[in-house]
C-alpha cells in the first residue's frame, strides 16, 4: 500500500490518506518536520488528524508516519520537579534545542534517558506479583519515596530482581515468562488507571486560605470549580494552592495561559521552600505549561498528562493535587478542534460530548485504595479554574464543571474591583465536603470549629440584608445590634476570610491560625451585644482598637502569634468599658 | 525530495471562486499553509494574500487587498513557497511606513538586517524572564496604583470618544528609561482614523522620539484584511530591535477592536460557526499570539512591552473583545466617560484597572518600600468611597456611617487631586507623596492597610514622606 501522505491542512487539522487502518488516537508525524498529531477521526481511507505543533508551512503531498501508539507519556522516577509542554517534552530541552523561541519537530523523551536511580527491591524472586503491587522503591526526591509498581495488567513470578543503580529504562527485575519490568513503564495519557475501592473523603486539604477552609473546604479526592471574570484572582488562588497547600505532590497544569505567569511561577517556586518539610517546593511539584500561544491541540492533551501523572504518585500511595488554570482553555480547545471538523455544534459552539469529557475528567480525582499490594490510599484532588466569558456563569463550562463539582469556589468581578481578596461571592459560593471534614476539623482545629463556621456565614448573610436596608434608609436609622453586625462583617471580610497573598505572613493560614481569628470575631460579637444590652451606646464601642488588633493578628509573624490573639483577646474584653 | 524544500512559485491561472477577501483555488500542488501568495488581474494593481486553507481538492486564499473588482476566472495566483516575512533592522527607526511595511514616508524601501516570518513562534516559557522593571510613565494611576514593568501588556481600555491614543501617546512620551538604555518605539496603527493617528505621530515628529519610531499605518481607508498584518509586522520588527539589538521596545497597538473586526470578517467569510457574538471562537488563542510576544528574555538585554489600545463596543466591557484581551494581557487600564466628562485627565478609573505585574516591579528595590500598602489604602479607601457614594445617592450622604462619610469626601479629592493631572507628567515621588497627603486627611485607626514599620519610617522622615 502507498504511503500516507497529506490532503489538506488547516489550523490545527490535517488530513491524510490512505490511512484508513490507523487506530483512533494513534499517534502520527505529520509531514516533513514530524509534527507529532493524533488520529481523531477516520472516514474510509481518510485519517483526520489533531496537530500538537504549529502547522504553518506544512503542506499537502507531505508524508504520515504511524507510530502504532497512542499518546503515551513515560512514568517512573524523575517526574518531580520536571516541566513540561502539553504533550510531555521538557521545555529545557526544548530551549536546548531551538532557543529562546519553540521551533516544532522536535521529540524528547518526557524523562531523562541518562539519570540514574538507586533502587533498594522489597520484595525477592520467586515472590508472584500482580498488577500495582510494589516491587521496590527509589528516593526520587530527599524524603519522597517512589514507589515502583508492576505496571497495570503485568502479573507473574519473578525470576530475578536487582538492588543497584539504573536508568528509567533499565530492567530490574524478570519475571517467569521472561518479561522485563523497569523503574519507568509507559501510559496513554487519555486512559484513567485502574484502582481499587473509591473511598469517601474524609480529610480537608488544608488550602491555608480561611475563606476555604472554614467556609467552603474540599477533602482530599474533591473536585472543585473556581470560576471567574478575568482579573478576579483565579490564579492567584492556584498558586498560592500550589506554593502552600499540603499535599505529597503538585501538579500544576498552565492551560493556555500567560507565558510571563509562567515565568513567575518559575521564579517563585524555585525560591520557596515547604512550610512542613523544608524542602524546595520544586520537589514536590510538576509543572505542565501549554501557554495560550502555544498550539491549542497540545493544550487539550496537557490537562490528560497532568491527570495521569496525578493518578500514578496517587497510586503509589499519595495525596497529590491538581491544580489546573484553567480548564475553560480546554475546552476552546475542543470547540476550535470541532469547529475545524465541521461537527455539529452544542451551546456556544461548544461540540455536544463537552459535558461529557468533563464529567469523565473530574470523575479521575478521588480517594481510592490502590491496586496490588502492599495496600496503600492515595487521592487525586482536582481544582480547577473555570473563565467563563463575560464572569458570567451561565455558559456550558462552568455548568457542566458544576454538575460534577463537590465545592464551588466562585469568584466576584465586583469584590475584586474593591480588592477584596480572594474574591470569593459567599453568597453563591458552597462545599459538599463540610460533612466529610467536620471530624477532622473539630479535633485538630477547634472542637467548635462548625459553630463558628455556622455563626461566620450568619454573620455575612445578615450583613448583606442590612446593607440593603441601610441602602434604602440610611445607617443613621439602623439599630445599635444591627450597626454592630455590619462592623462585625467588616472585620470579617477584612482580617478573616480577606488574605493577602503578597504578605510573607498573610499569604498562608495555619488551621490554628484560621480558628483563633473565626473565634475571636465570634468573641468581639458576643461581647459587643453584650455591652450594647448593658446599655452601652454603639458609639461608645471602641472599635478602631478592636480593628488595630486583628489586623496584628492576619499579618503576625509565626513566633508572634499568640501574642496578638492575647492582646486582641484582651481589647474586645475592653472595647466596651469606657 | 530536495525540490520540496526550495521555496519554488507556481502559478495558476484562474480561482474557481470567491466570498468576501476569500478566493478558492482548485488543485494547488504542494500547497502549503500559510504560504504567500500573489494575485495578479489585468489592469488592476497585484493583490497580496495567504493559504489558511489548503487541501489536495480546494485551497482558501486570504486576500489581503480589497477584493472588490477582482474576477476570479481571470486572475493570476501564484503560490510563492513562502510564508509571509518582512524587512527588520535598526534602520526603520524614524522610518513611517505602510500597515505591511511598505514606505509611505517616501523614501526608498529600508535595507534591513534581516527577512523575518511574522508568525513568531512562542517564547519558551523556561526562557522568559520574570518582568520586574519599573517603567515610569508619569501617569499617576499607572505608576502609583497600576505599575507597568517592562515586558508587560498592558492595554488600554477606551471607547469612542474617550482619549484612549492620547493616553498612549502620553505613556510614550514620559516612559523613557532613566538609565540611558537604549530605547524604541513601535507603533501599529490598526484601523484608526487619520485624526487619531496624527494625535500619536504629531506628538513626535519634531521630536527626537520620532528618531526612535518605526510607524506602520493601517488606517481606516487602509484594507481590511491588512490589519491582520500590520501588528504582526510590527512585533516582529519590535522583536529583533529588542533581541536582536538588545533595545527597550515599548509597541503602542491601536485599536485591538478593528483588528478583531478583520478576523470577523474571515470568519464570517468562511462561513464558520460563530463564537460570542458573532466572533469567531478561536478568537483567544489569536489575540494570544499578538499579546504574548511581549516579554522579557533570560539572556537578553532588550525587552517588549505592550500598551495596545482597545475601543470597547457599546462601553460594554464583557464585550468578547475587551472580555478576551483581559483574558490574556496582564490587566488594563480602564477609562471612564463619567471621569472624562467632568474634565478629570486622564480619566482612569482605577478600580476595574488592574496591573497583574505589579506586585514584581514595587517596593524597596523598584519604587518605594511603602508602595504596595501606600495602594492596597488608597484602593480600600476610594473603593468604600464609591459605595457609599452610591448609597448616598439614595439615602443622602447624612445618612451615612460616618467612615463612609469620610470616604465620600474622599473620592472626590482622589479623583480631582490624584488621578487628575492634565497633561503634565508627575513623577513616582510626586506620585506618592500626593498620595499620602489624601490619606493623611483620614484618622489613623481607619489606615489599616499600612504597617508599623510605615508609620515608624515616616515618623522617623517627616519631610520625606513616601520617598526611601
Ligand atoms: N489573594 C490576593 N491578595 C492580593 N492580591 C490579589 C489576590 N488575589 C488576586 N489579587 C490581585 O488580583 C490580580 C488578578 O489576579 P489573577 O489571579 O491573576 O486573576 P485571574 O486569574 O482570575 O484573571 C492579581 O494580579 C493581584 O493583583
Ligand atoms: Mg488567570
Amino acid at each position: 500500500m502507498s504511503e500516507p501522505r497529506i490532503t489538506r491542512v488547516a489550523g490545527a487539522i490535517a488530513e491524510a490518506e490512505p490511512l484508513g487502518d490507523a487506530a483512533l488516537y494513534e499517534l502520527v508525524e505529520v509531514g516533513k518536520k514530524r509534527l507529532l498529531g493524533e488520529v481523531i477521526r477516520i472516514d474510509g481511507d481518510v485519517a483526520t488528524i489533531q496537530v500538537f505543533e504549529e502547522t504553518s508551512g506544512v503542506g499537502l503531498e507531505e508524508p504520515v508516519r504511524r507510530t502504532g501508539s497512542s499518546l503515551t507519556t513515560r512514568l517512573g522516577p524523575g517526574l518531580l520537579g520536571a516541566i513540561l509542554d502539553g504533550i510531555g517534552r521538557p521545555l529545557e530541552g526544548l530551549a536546548d534545542r531551538s532557543g529562546n523561541f519553540i521551533a516544532p519537530g522536535a521529540t524528547l523523551p518526557t524523562l531523562d534517558p541518562e539519570a540514574r536511580w538507586s533502587f533498594v527491591p522489597s520484595i525477592e524472586s520467586g515472590a508472584t506479583l500482580s498488577s500495582g503491587d510494589v516491587l521496590g522503591t527509589v528516593e526520587e526526591r530527599p524524603g519522597l519515596i517512589h514507589r515502583v509498581m508492576v505496571p497495570p495488567g503485568m502479573a507473574g513470578r519473578v525470576a530475578d530482581i536487582q538492588q543497584g543503580t539504573f536508568t528509567v529504562s533499565d530492567t530490574i527485575a524478570t519475571l517467569d515468562d521472561g518479561s522485563p519490568l523497569r523503574l519507568s513503564h509507559p501510559w496513554p495519557i487519555r486512559e484513567r488507571r485502574p484502582m481499587g475501592r473509591r473511598l469517601p473523603g474524609d480529610r480537608p486539604f488544608i488550602t491555608g486560605q480561611r475563606v476555604f477552609d472554614l467556609l467552603f473546604p474540599v477533602v482530599e479526592g474533591g473536585s472543585v470549580a473556581v470560576p471567574g471574570g478575568f482579573g478576579t484572582g483565579k490564579t492567584v488562588i492556584e498558586q498560592s494552592l500550589a506554593k502552600y497547600a499540603k499535599a505529597d505532590v503538585m501538579v500544576y497544569i498552565g492551560c493556555g495561559e500567560r507565558g510571563n505567569e509562567m515565568a513567575e511561577v518559575l521564579h517563585d517556586f524555585g525560591r520557596l521552600t515547604d512550610p512542613v518539610t523544608g524542602r524546595s517546593i520544586m520537589d514536590r511539584t510538576i509543572l505542565i505549561v501549554n501557554t495560550s500561544n502555544m498550539p491549542v491541540a497540545a493544550r487539550d492533551a496537557s490537562v490528560y498528562l497532568g491527570m495521569t501523572i496525578a493518578e500514578y504518585y496517587r497510586d503509589m500511595g499519595y495525596h497529590v493535587a491538581i491544580l489546573a488554570d484553567s480548564l475553560s482553555r480546554w475546552a476552546e480547545a475542543l470547540r476550535e478542534i470541532a469547529a475545524r471538523l465541521q461537527e455539529m455544534p452544542g451551546e456556544e459552539g461548544y461540540p455536544t460530548y463537552l459535558a461529557n469529557r468533563m464529567s469523565r475528567l473530574y470523575e479521575r480525582a478521588g480517594r481510592v485504595e490502590s491496586e496490588g499490594s502492599a495496600p496503600r490510599t492515595g487521592a487525586v484532588t482536582f481544582i480547577t479554574a473555570v473563565s467563563p466569558p463575560g464572569g458570567d456563569f451561565a455558559e456550558p463550562v462552568t455548568q457542566a464543571s458544576l454538575r460534577v463539582v463537590g465545592a464551588l469556589w466562585a469568584l466576584d468581578a465586583r469584590l475584586a474591583h474593591q480588592r477584596q481578596f480572594p474574591a470569593v461571592d459567599w453568597d453563591s459560593s458552597y462545599s459538599l465536603y463540610v460533612d466529610g471534614s467536620a471530624d477532622w476539623f473539630a479535633s485538630e482545629g477547634g472542637a467548635d470549629w462548625a459553630k463558628l463556621r455556622t455563626e461566620t456565614i450568619r454573620l455575612l448573610q445578615r450583613d448583606r440584608e442590612l446593607r440593603e436596608i441601610a441602602g434604602l434608609v440610611g445607617v443613621d436609622a439602623l439599630e445599635d445590634d444591627d450597626r454592630l453586625v455590619l462592623e462585625g462583617a467588616r472585620i470579617a471580610r477584612e482580617f478573616l476570610i480577606g488574605q493577602n497573598a503578597f504578605h510573607p505572613h498573610d499569604a498562608f493560614s495555619t488551621v490554628a491560625k484560621t480558628y483563633h481569628l473565626a473565634r475571636l470575631l465570634w468573641a468581639f460579637m458576643q461581647t459587643g451585644s453584650e455591652a450594647l444590652s448593658s446599655g452601652v451606646g454603639f458609639e461608645k464601642l471602641d472599635l478602631a482598637a478592636v480593628r488595630v488588633a486583628f489586623g496584628a493578628v492576619k499579618t503576625a509573624p509565626p513566633d508572634a502569634l499568640d501574642e496578638r490573639i492575647a492582646e486582641t483577646e484582651q481589647t474586645i474584653a475592653d472595647m466596651g468599658a469606657t | 525530495m530536495k525540490r520540496l524544500d526550495a521555496p519554488v512559485a507556481r502559478t495558476y491561472a484562474g480561482a474557481a471562486s470567491a466570498a468576501g477577501p476569500l478566493l478558492y483555488v482548485r488543485s494547488t500542488r504542494r500547497a502549503k499553509l500559510g504560504e504567500w501568495v500573489r494575485i495578479e488581474c489585468a489592469g488592476q494593481e497585484e493583490r497580496r494574500g495567504q493559504l489558511i486553507d489548503v487541501g489536495n481538492e480546494i485551497t482558501v486564499i486570504q486576500v489581503f487587498e480589497d477584493t472588490l473588482g477582482l474576477r476570479p476566472t481571470d486572475a493570476t495566483i501564484t503560490l510563492t513557497g513562502e510564508t509571509a516575512t518582512t524587512v527588520v533592522g535598526k534602520d526603520l527607526l524614524g522610518r513611517a511606513l505602510s500597515g505591511t511595511g511598505a514606505p509611505l514616508d517616501g523614501l526608498p524601501p529600508s535595507i534591513g538586517e534581516a527577512r523575518l516570518p511574522i508568525w513568531g513562534a512562542p517564547i519558551n516559557p523556561v526562557r522568559r524572564q520574570h518582568p520586574s522593571d519599573f517603567i515610569e510613565t508619569g501617569v499617576t494611576a499607572i505608576d502609583g496604583m497600576n505599575t507597568l514593568v517592562r515586558g508587560q501588556k498592558l492595554p488600554i481600555f477606551s471607547g469612542p470618544g474617550l482619549p484612549g491614543v492620547e493616553l498612549a501617546a502620553d505613556i510614550v512620551e514620559n516612559a523613557r528609561p532613566a538609565r540611558g538604555e537604549p530605547f524604541a518605539v513601535v507603533f501599529a496603527a490598526i484601523g484608526i482614523t487619520e485624526r487619531e493617528t496624527q494625535s500619536f505621530v504629531s506628538r513626535f515628529r519634531e521630536s527626537e522620539v520620532m528618531e526612535r519610531t518605526v510607524l506602520f499605518l493601517n488606517q481606516a481607508s487602509d484594507p481590511t484584511i491588512e490589519r491582520l498584518l500590520t501588528p504582526r509586522v510590527a512585533l516582529t520588527t519590535a522583536e529583533h530591535l529588542a533581541f536582536h539589538h538588545g533595545i527597550h521596545v515599548l509597541v503602542v497597538m491601536a485599536d485591538i477592536t478593528h483588528y478583531a473586526e478583520a478576523l470577523r470578517e474571515v470568519a464570517a467569510a468562511r462561513e464558520e460557526i460563530p463564537g460570542r457574538r458573532g466572533y469567531p471562537g478561536y478568537m483567544y488563542t489569536d489575540l494570544a499570539t499578538l499579546f504574548e510576544r511581549a516579554g522579557v528574555l533570560k539572556d537578553s538585554p532588550g525587552s517588549v512591552t505592550q500598551v495596545p489600545v482597545v475601543t470597547i463596543p457599546d462601553d460594554d466591557i464583557t464585550h468578547p473583545i475587551p472580555d478576551l484581551t483581559g483574558y490574556i494581557t496582564e490587566g488594563q487600564i480602564v477609562l471612564s466617560r463619567e471621569l472624562h466628562q467632568r474634565g478629570v485627565y486622564p480619566p482612569i478609573d482605577v478600580l476595574p484597572s488592574l496591573s497583574r505585574l505589579m506586585n514584581a516591579g514595587i517596593g524597596k528595590d523598584h519604587t518605594v518600600a511603602e508602595h504596595r500598602e501606600w495602594a492596597d489604602q488608597l484602593y480600600a479607601v476610594y473603593a468604600r468611597g464609591r459605595e457609599a457614594k452610591l448609597m448616598a445617592a439614595i439615602v443622602g450622604s447624612e445618612g451615612l456611617a460616618p467612615g463612609d462619610q469620610r470616604a465620600l469626601e474622599f473620592v472626590e479629592a482622589f479623583e480631582k487631586e490624584l488621578i487628575h493631572q492634565g497633561g503634565a507628567r508627575r513623577s513616582l515621588h510626586d506620585t506618592i507623596r500626593t498620595g499620602w497627603s489624601l490619606l493623611d486627611t483620614l484618622p489613623r485607626d481607619e489606615l489599616t492597610r499600612i504597617s508599623d514599620d510605615t508609620w515608624a519610617a515616616r515618623a522617623a522622615a517627616p519631610k520625606k514622606q513616601g520617598s526611601s
